[in-house]
């Protein structure tokens, strides 16, 4: 009856979102008496992270068969930790891959599955959760009528909250078929040591107001001293201003962050649909009339070339004096 | 190669989001529907196969009788035929139920849907379809290249992308990269005259469950306004961001 969750393992640790995903576990089954198993694939010290926010019981799997991530064999180990524990609930983060996985577990394990949820379940009995729709301009309460309900849950809907106990961790080994391998990885291209969109909890993200690709250097640089990603609208990437991995909005990457801080960006609807579940967004824009001032909670009317320069600089003057 | 392409019947961008019953349902009064952004990619790529390849494609929608003029507009974009499951798209495991019935029946070697549609934005559709039909699956698809049984195909990854290569029939969970913007078509007098003469099948539902149910709607509250800061203040929007926003 355990609580299932799958914690995302990736460059030697557990992402903050693995670690929000075991806190929002360890809440539903502080109510309904129940414990939480992490199902993990080739992590290290996967008991010790995990115990910390309240995961009971570490399933991981060493394959080398798995070091490539593959969603048909991820969904497979999956499912068979979620038969093994008799888990009602499965749990995953909403990340790129956990998005690719989640509808094949629920397949496999016959449940009904809500994605984009933002809260705790608002009943356990009948089973409700509220979660983004039409595009973040509303919500919707999903009633899940199957015994096995799979969520994928959006990132900073919940927190991360430190609840520790000592977690057991054993080695757990999924029967895989050939079937399971017939999608392959031929090569993979990352970009290292960058803060990305989704795992970016400060996003800077720049518009055609400034005017070209020669003048991101003072958006690089705000970046920089807050940690931040950096992000352009649909205009920008199609002119070629900025590689379309950057390009956020309704046909773009989501942006769910902390902060957002639009530079230069009119605010088209396509473009809030998709940055609109970020917590704060701030506006820089020489346009007082540019529609994003009615979204956005900060505001500064004015010219990007000469704002943007003084605000890293005073943020940077900040954040030494509070360090 | 049969190619099937999924189609969502889907308000515009720019429509007045609703409820009506209570907040149990969409209100259609008024809105415009598109179809769904994500399909629109998956669509024109399919179109480029047909042109470049001599592929058949089929558009598919599970959905009433008003979604018909969405599948003619796929029809006078190039599709060769359209198929109309008559049915209330209850939810995404329903509509994956009823698609998988097509693809065996139609013995479509590539079924190409949106990854995630602009109303409910569930995005299970096409990884249910690929479970049930025992399909390989890329989800989240920016390039697509098929040779004989052979495909490779290209998905985003969080930081950047990978290739991948699978076998025919397959699962493809597409988006913007399939084809780019400029790419996308719009349907010419021609189109919209032959696409009179195209096929349209209307096909009554499979018995299947709905695993969940939209229970009511709601709509986020609404914003305050937003906070002017002067450019010649920008200590207080720092203040601000720290001590009220708690961002930074």
């Amino acid at each position: 009856m355990s609580i299932l969750i799958y914690a995302e393992f990736a460059e030697g640790k557990f992402k903050k979102t693995a670690l929000e995903l075991a806190s929002y576990a360890k809440k539903i089954a502080g109510e309904t008496g129940t414990t939480v198993t992490a199902l993990t694939i080739n992590a290290i010290d996967a008991a010790a992270q995990l115990g910390k926010y309240g995961v009971d019981k570490v399933l991981n799997v060493k394959s080398d068969k798995l070091t490539a991530f593959n969603a048909k064999a991820y969904a497979d180990a999956i499912k068979q930790a979620a038969q093994k524990e008799s888990s009602k609930i499965v749990l995953f983060n909403s990340t790129t891959d956990s998005l690719y996985i989640a509808p094949l577990v629920a397949v496999a394990l016959e449940a009904g599955y809500a994605s984009n949820v933002v809260a705790q379940p608002i009943s356990l009995s009948p089973f409700q959760v509220k979660r983004n729709a039409f595009s973040n301009k509303a919500f919707n309460i999903t009633e899940i009528t199957t015994d096995v309900k799979v969520l994928t849950i959006g990132k900073n809907s919940y927190g991360v909250f430190e609840n520790a106990v000592s977690a057991t961790e054993e080695e757990f080994s999924p029967s895989l078929n050939d079937a399971d391998f017939s999608v392959k990885v031929e090569s993979s291209e990352k970009v290292s040591g960058k803060v990305t969109i989704a795992d970016a909890e400060i996003v800077v993200s720049g518009g055609r107001g400034l005017k070209g690709p020669e003048n991101w250097g003072i958006l690089e640089d705000l970046a920089a001293v807050l940690g931040a990603a950096t992000a352009c609208s649909k205009p920008v990437s199609d002119l070629g201003w900025r590689p379309h991995s950057e390009h956020v909005g309704q046909t773009g990457k989501p942006v769910a962050a902390n902060l957002y801080i639009a530079i230069g960006i009119s605010g088209a609807i396509q473009h809030i649909a998709g940055i609109n579940s970020s917590k704060v967004k701030v506006v820089i824009n020489s346009d007082a009339d540019a529609p994003f001032f009615k979204v956005a909670d900060y505001g500064v009317v004015g010219d990007a070339f000469e704002i943007v320069p003084k605000l890293t600089e005073k943020i940077k003057a900040f954040k030494a004096q509070n360090s | 190669m049969k190619i099937l392409v999924c189609i969502s019947h889907v308000p515009d961008t720019t429509a007045k989001i609703n409820f009506v019953n209570g907040d149990s349902e969409f209100d259609t009064n008024g809105v415009q529907f598109v179809i769904n952004p994500n399909d629109e990619f998956g669509l024109t790529r399919a179109i480029w196969f047909k042109e470049q390849a001599g592929a058949n494609v089929t558009v598919v929608n599970v959905g009433g009788p008003d979604a018909e003029a969405t599948l003619r507009k796929a029809l006078a974009i190039g599709a060769d035929e359209a198929i109309r499951v008559n049915a209330n798209p209850t939810d995404g495991f329903f509509v994956a139920k009823q698609l998988a019935e097509v693809v065996k029946n139609g013995g479509f070697d590539l079924v190409i849907a949106g990854k995630e549609s602009l109303d409910y934005n569930g995005g299970m559709v096409p990884g249910m379809l690929a479970g049930l039909l025992g399909f390989d699956f890329v989800n989240s698809c920016i390039n697509l290249e098929v040779n004989g049984s052979d495909a490779k195909a290209v998905r985003e990854i969080d930081g950047g992308k990978e290739t991948l290569s699978a076998k025919l029939p397959l699962v493809i969970g597409g988006q913007k990269g399939l084809v780019e913007e400029k790419d996308l078509r719009i349907p010419n007098m021609r189109g919209i005259m032959m696409a009179r003469q195209k096929a349209l099948t209307v096909l009554e539902p499979v018995a299947a469950n709905s695993n969940t149910k939209a229970v009511k709607f709601e709509k986020p509250a609404p914003k305050s306004a937003v906070k002017l800061i002067s450019a010649d203040n920008l200590d207080e929007l720092v203040n601000l961001l720290h001590n009220e926003a708690k961002v930074i």
